[in-house]
């Protein structure tokens, strides 16, 4: 760690204020994926630590490079723009295929059906 | 004085995300059904992957930036793969 005495202070203390709100951030995502009752409750949990977490500490790692190396660095502006692309798409699948799931067994804590060729209009209040 | 507030700054980082490592295990191994298991790996390879980039700083090489960058797609397509197989039983129709 001898290149970390290279940082000066005026420096190090923003990377360590990103680096901590981060990391707390994503602790209290993945608690929330413990303690919450239900799994659709439980998919919105980890979206705190895969937005908020990534974002703040690869602004860190961005910030901290970019003092020790003298010149501007975006690489990871790619992994920012890579997570905040994919998560809603991977919550999304997970979420439709456990909703198939659970109307697959019959459980009445689901939504029914609204469209298709047997729908079920009697849960809709319009 | 640089060095001492970094030091416990990075160590404090990666101790906080451990913890988080560890609430996605336990619901991998806890998870009632299988796709509360799938959302705990996510979980895990996005924690793991912020820890990459937090030992990268640590060390100052550019190597756990792309291991990191890495982790992030396999975790994308695992999730989506498993995603599918829950909803048809199958990866590739």
């Amino acid at each position: 760690m001898s290149h970390l005495t290279d940082l000066p202070v005026w420096a190090a203390i923003p990377v360590c204020l990103l680096l901590l709100s981060g990391s707390a951030i994503t602790l209290v995502g993945s608690i929330g994926l413990i303690r919450l009752k239900t799994f659709y409750g439980r998919l919105h949990a980890p979206t705190l630590s895969s937005s908020a977490g990534t974002i703040l500490i690869c602004l860190a790692s961005m910030f901290a490079f970019a003092v020790l190396q003298n010149r501007w660095i975006f690489h990871e502006v790619l992994i920012i723009l890579f997570v905040i692309l994919t998560t809603p798409v991977t919550l999304m699948l997970l979420g439709q295929s456990a909703l198939y799931r659970d109307r697959i067994e019959g459980s009445t804590d689901v939504p029914r059906k609204t469209t298709g060729p047997e729908p079920d209009l009697s849960a809709i209040d319009i | 004085m640089s060095r001492q507030i970094l030091d416990l700054g990075l160590t404090a980082a990666l101790i906080l995300l451990g913890l988080a490592l560890v609430c996605a295990t336990v619901r991998i191994i806890r998870g009632p059904r299988a796709q509360d298991r799938v959302l705990g790996m996510d979980t895990l390879y996005l924690n793991g992957m912020l820890m990459a980039v937090v030992f990268g700083i640590r060390t100052g090489s550019d190597l756990y930036f792309e291991a990191a960058l890495i982790i992030g797609m396999l975790g994308f397509a695992a999730t989506v793969a498993l995603a599918k197989f829950l909803m048809r039983g199958e990866v590739i129709e």
